[in-house]
Order: structure tokens, then sequence, then C-alpha cells
């Protein structure tokens, strides 16, 4: 078991958790789309492994949709939208470097704690996969709230979603249902977003969500 | 293949929506959305007449059946008030109609997903069924494009998303509990076959995935400390929205929840959920209430109340037993007819005077009667005063709790008074005292509102002894 599919699926998702630590650092926008688009690369890759060890050809199809649609046109067409909006050169400073990668540290720990410990019954690629996942997810989480820009928000999100396909196809033999529907989400998902990108453009002439805070209703 | 009740309840929503999609004149949709809704009320009664054969995909049982006809009703009463909402709307021009054939096709398009989440049997397909109910809400919540509205539709969209992916989390991790014993393949995801099987699974996996769960359907249920979306959700979209919301949409999500809980308590090993759905909701009920004595926002403080009331019901749930699930049932039934009501009363309140500023509202009573009394009932209703519907849930919940732990009880009275204190303190300036605002007649129709508050009433003093059995019988599945 422990041979070559082991350490190669070992490698791609440990990547992908590497890929997440790169993305809590960038404070330019353009800076983070690109390590996004490696993000959803090295997801394709190690779908496209799972599926060949797993002796499962429709998670190909998974692997091809995040390779097209994740790793190229979403940081593509991200790119087009922040240069048009003239926010490709902005600079964001939530929350300090080392402070975030110190609790990027914290959860990624935590998740290794909380998932081998409950998983010594699964197999070993499942449980460490598993463990990647919710590491992957975890991190998104925190690119989310260390954020104030609301397409790097939209960023940490996708990757978090990047973790949950990572998740879904380390489970052996999950019905393809759920695969299917990951994928449509995220299309569905992305439409959503670009809908509101553009409403917020054209609303409050500012993507940053601070400016949406000045709207509230009761704090006037 | 014939087309049997539970395909219909699915299918006339889908239609319609499409339908609904293509129609220019918004007077015709708005009838053809009534109708529509009406023919999946019917339909879903005629669940208890025929029940259908349940499958892999979807699944009939007595516990959704509640949900379902609930659903369907609301979604018609609703349908109905919305007419009437929306061409006043059209004639002070807040929304094209444009805006307003997208209006009813996304509220069918909820519908169907709503219906879908409730009939769901496969755990993956009730997720997908929850992610778009949630997306569709968050279009309808932007809608007035203002940026209140915006606001409230992204940061509805963004915790959404986040408890839904966590929600899928935990439905990955049940999948990965369910394989050893099951076997790979789409049985491990059917609720049915999990249900029967859950004893053998792995505590430890579950226990991780119930967590999860509680996280990621928590959210769209709206306990606290999760409910942030949920006032300003309320707030800034259409009115009929906030109701279906209310009403509709955090029962769906709380379904889920249940489902989960029931595989829970079939396996030995795993941690009690109850204790923790009982913790989150008193969080919920004594966080809500003291929030409800600074809300100058009329539909923000009836969304509050809407926490408090999740959180009564999700504590009666965690508490469990056949009692407690049985007011817990109640008490969900008894909520969603009212405070889709009051929303009802609000939407008109709003539209008579321009705004939803209480402290621009006055002297309801003098100038629109009918109305404000309506909404007064409402809210008498809401707080739970005897001898309404909602009084004698709360009392259930109540009396099954002390019998068995006093001090929680004893919290959950002292919450459900602070709510009943801040919510007076502030309709009393609405109904009563100097006229404020504009004083023309409302445009309303009043048959929705006054059927919700007539059956709250009546359940408040007699309740048929069908429903009492077919409650009973769900509150033993509950466990």
């Amino acid at each position: 078991m422990h041979g070559l599919e082991f350490d190669v699926a070992h490698l791609l998702a440990g990547t992908l958790v590497l890929a997440s630590f790169m993305m809590l650092y960038q404070d330019r926008l353009t800076a983070l789309l690109n390590v996004y688009a490696l993000h959803a690369l090295v997801l394709a890759l190690s779908v496209a492994w799972q599926a060949f060890i797993q002796d499962a050809p429709h998670l190909y199809v998974t692997a091809f949709i995040a390779l097209v649609f994740k790793a190229t046109i979403i940081p593509v067409a991200l790119h087009r939208i922040i240069v048009r909006l003239g926010i490709h050169r902005e600079i964001e400073t939530a929350v300090g470097v080392g402070l975030t990668m110190m609790a990027g540290i914290g959860l990624v720990a935590l998740s290794m704690v909380v998932m081998l410990r409950v998983t010594p019954g699964a197999d070993a690629l499942a449980r460490e996969d598993l463990a990647f996942a919710l590491s992957v997810v975890l991190l998104g989480l925190l690119i989310m709230v260390t954020r104030r820009n609301a397409v790097s928000q939209v960023v940490g999100f996708m990757s978090l979603e990047n973790g949950l396909v990572l998740a879904a196809t380390g489970a052996k033999g999950m019905p393809l249902v759920v695969e299917i529907s990951v994928a449509f989400s995220v299309l569905i998902a992305f439409i959503v977003i670009g809908i509101f990108l553009f409403r917020i453009r054209e609303r409050f002439d500012s993507v940053d969500i601070q400016a949406l805070d000045r709207f509230r209703g009761e704090r006037r | 293949m014939t087309v049997d009740a539970l395909a219909a309840i699915l299918l006339i929503p889908a239609v319609s929506a499409a339908i609904l999609a293509l129609m220019p004149d918004y007077r015709l949709s708005a009838a053809i959305n009534v109708v529509a809704a009406v023919f999946t009320f019917l339909t879903a009664l005629s669940l208890f007449v025929v029940e259908p054969v349940s499958g892999q995909y979807l699944l009939v049982d007595d516990l959704n059946k509640v949900f379902i006809v609930l659903n369907t009703f609301v979604g018609f009463t609703t349908s109905v008030f919305s007419a009437s909402y929306i061409s006043h709307e059209i004639a002070i021009g807040r929304l094209t109609p444009a805006f307003v054939r997208f209006y009813h096709a996304m509220y069918q398009t909820l519908m169907f997903a709503m219906n879908l989440a409730l009939v769901a049997n496969n755990i993956g397909l009730m997720w997908v069924a929850v992610e778009v109910a949630t997306l569709t809400t968050v279009l309808m919540v932007g809608i007035y494009r203002t940026h209140e509205a915006l606001e409230a539709a992204w940061k509805y969209f963004i915790l959404g998303s986040v408890g839904i992916a966590l929600a899928l989390f935990g439905t990955i991790l049940v999948y990965m509990a369910a394989r050893p014993v099951i076997g790979e393949g789409l049985d491990a995801m059917v609720w049915t076959v999990l249900v029967k099987r859950a004893a053998e699974f792995d505590p430890a996996l579950l226990n991780v995935a119930f967590v999860f769960l509680l996280l990621g359907y928590g959210t769209k249920v709206g306990l606290a400390p999760l409910h942030a979306w949920l006032p300003d959700a309320h707030a800034e979209g259409p009115t009929p929205i906030s109701a279906v919301l209310s009403g509709l949409l955090l029962n769906v999500a709380l379904y889920a929840l249940l489902r989960f809980k029931m595989i829970l308590a079939v396996s030995v090993g795993t941690i009690a959920p109850g204790p923790l759905m009982v913790v989150m909701g008193l969080i919920s009920v004594i966080f809500a209430s003291l929030m409800l004595y600074r809300r100058r926002d009329i539909k923000r403080m009836f969304a509050y109340s809407s926490i408090e009331h999740m959180g009564i019901i999700v504590f009666a749930f965690g508490m469990g037993g056949p009692l407690a699930n049985f007011a817990g049932l109640l008490h969900m039934t008894m909520h969603s007819l009212t405070k889709s009501a009051i929303f009802f009363a609000v939407g008109h309140v709003a539209q008579v005077k321009g705004t939803q500023k209480i402290a621009d509202i006055g002297g309801l009573t003098v100038t629109n009667p009918v109305l404000g009394w309506g909404l007064m009932l409402g809210v008498v209703a809401i707080v739970g005063l005897p001898p309404l519907g909602i009084f004698m849930s709360e009392f259930l919940v109540v009396s099954s709790t002390f019998a068995r732990a006093p001090y929680l009880a004893a919290i959950l009275v002292l919450g459900i008074l602070i709510a009943l204190g801040g919510l007076f303190l502030r309709i009393n300036a609405v109904m009563f005292g100097e006229p404020k605002g504009a004083t023309k007649p409302a445009e309303a129709s009043y048959v929705p509102m006054f059927t919700h508050l007539a059956l709250v009433c009546m359940a408040g003093v007699y309740l048929p002894p069908a429903l009492v059995n077919g409650f009973q019988n769900v509150a033993r599945l509950l466990g």
C-alpha cells in the first residue's frame, strides 16, 4: 500500500496545502490569482492521480473541469475583471503576514490531530487525504476572514471548494452525483459572484467590503 | 413512467419556473405563480391519501410529509400575498417588470429546491437542493439593488456558502463512515440504508461529521453565533421572501439536521447530539431576545424574533423524547404560520408608510385598523400569550423540560419573557399613540394573513385528533 501510488497522492495533496499557504501571504491581487491558478492545477493533477489509482474513469471528468474551468477560465476572467475595476495594483493587508501564517500552521495542526485521530479504521490514503482536505478547507476560511477585498474573499472561497473536491475524490467510490454537483455548484457560485461583483462595482465604485459596511441599515 | 404525487411536487414548480421565466406580463405571471403553488399544495395533501413508493433518490415518510405540507401551504399563501405586494412595487416603480419576471421564476425555483431537499433520500442530493435554495434566495434578497440590499445579499451569500461548504464536508465524512459497512457506491449515501446500518459505523468519524453538519446546516437555520446573515437578508429583500425565509427555508435546514440526528441516534458510542443542539438553541434564544430591544427597523426586529423561535425549536428537538419532539414540531408549525402572517402584515405596513423604520411608523390601529389589529394579533401570538397556538407549544416545551432539567427550562423561560418585553415595547409605539407617516388606505390582500392567524388561534384552543396522532407518530420516529 505504501508504494508509489501512495507517495504521489500524498505529494500532490501536500502541495495543495502548500499552495493554500502561498495564497495566505499574497498581498497583491494579481499574484493571488496566479497562486489560485496553481492551486487549481495541483488539484487537477491530484484528482487525475486519484482517478488513475482508484481506476475510476469518471474522476477524470472532475480533473478536466478543475483544469479547464478553475485553473484557466476563472483566473483569466478575474484578471480581466480586476484590471477593468482598476484594482489590480492594490495592496491589501488586513492582518499581518506573520500572524496569519501562525494561524494557518495552527489550523493545519488542528486538522491533522482531528482527522488522524478519528479515522484509524480507514485506509491510510483516505485518512491522509481527508486530513489534507480539511487543512485546505480551513485555510480557505482563513483567507476569507483575513481579506477585506471582495475579489480575494471569492478566491478564498474557491480554494475552500478545492479542498472539498479533494475530500470528495479521496473518499473512494463516492457516487458521481456529488462530483457533478460540486463542479456544478462552483459554476453557479461563480456566475452569482460575477453578477454581484458587477453590481457592487456599479453601485459603490469599489469592491472593498468596508465600503459596504458603511451602508448598513441600522448604523446610520 | 407514470407521474406520481412525489414527482409532481417537484415537477410542478420546476415547469412553472421555466414558464414564468418566459412570461413578460407580471399580472399573468403572478396568477400563474399562485396557481402553481395551489396545485403543489394539493398534490402535497394527496401524499396522506396515497403514499408513493420511495426509491434510492426520493423518499416520503411520516416525518417529511409534515414538512412538505407546511412548506407548500405557506408557499401557496405567500404567493397570494406576493401578487398584491408586487403590483404595488411595480406601481411605485421600485421594481421593473423585467425584475418581476425574474422574481417569479426564482420563487418557483426556490419552491422546487425546498421540496427537493425535503423529499431527498440521498444525502448528496439533499445537499445540492439546499445549495440551490440558498443561491435562489441570495438572488432574490439582492433584487432591489440598493446599497443595503446588495450588502445583505453579499453577506448572506458568503456566510451561506461557507455554511454549505462545511455541510458538504460533513456529508463526505458520513459517506466515509458508511463505506466500510455498506460498500462503495450509491447505497452508502441513501438515507434509509444509512439509518438501518448506522449502528455499525465508526462512531468517531460520525461525531466529527455531525459537528460539521451542525455548523453547516446550523448556519442556514440561523443559530447564534452563526446567524449574522439572517437579519440583513430578512430586512432588505422583498417581504414575501422574508416570509418564505423565516417560515420555510429555516425549517428546511432544520429538517436536514434532524435527518442526520436520527442517524446518530441509531449509532452507539457517538456523542449525544442533543446537548449540542440544546446549548446552541439556548444561546440563540437569549441572544436574540436581548437584541430585540435595540431594533429600529421593523423587519429586522421580526428577523431577530425568528432567530429566537428557531432557538426554541432546536432546543426542543435537542431535548428529545416524544413530548419535547412533539412540542418542537408543533412550535415549528405555529411559528411558520404566525411569522409569515406577521411578515404579510409588515409588508403592507411598509408599503403604506413608505418606510421600515419603527420611529417613522405610529398609530397604526387608528390609520389602518384592519392591518394594525391584524399585526397586533400576530405579535400577541408570536410572543406566546394564551390562548394562541404558540402559547401552547411553548408551554409544552417548557413543561416537558421542567420535569427533566429545571435549570435549562428556567433559562428558556427567561429568554421568552425578555423577548416578550422587547417586542411589546417596540410594537407599542407602532400600534398606538400619535399617527405618524402616510395615512393612505392599504391596498392589501388580507386573506393570507387572516387565514394563518385563524389557524394559529384555532390550534391554541383545539387541535384535531388526526393532527395530534400524526405529530405523536413523527415525534416517536425522531427519538
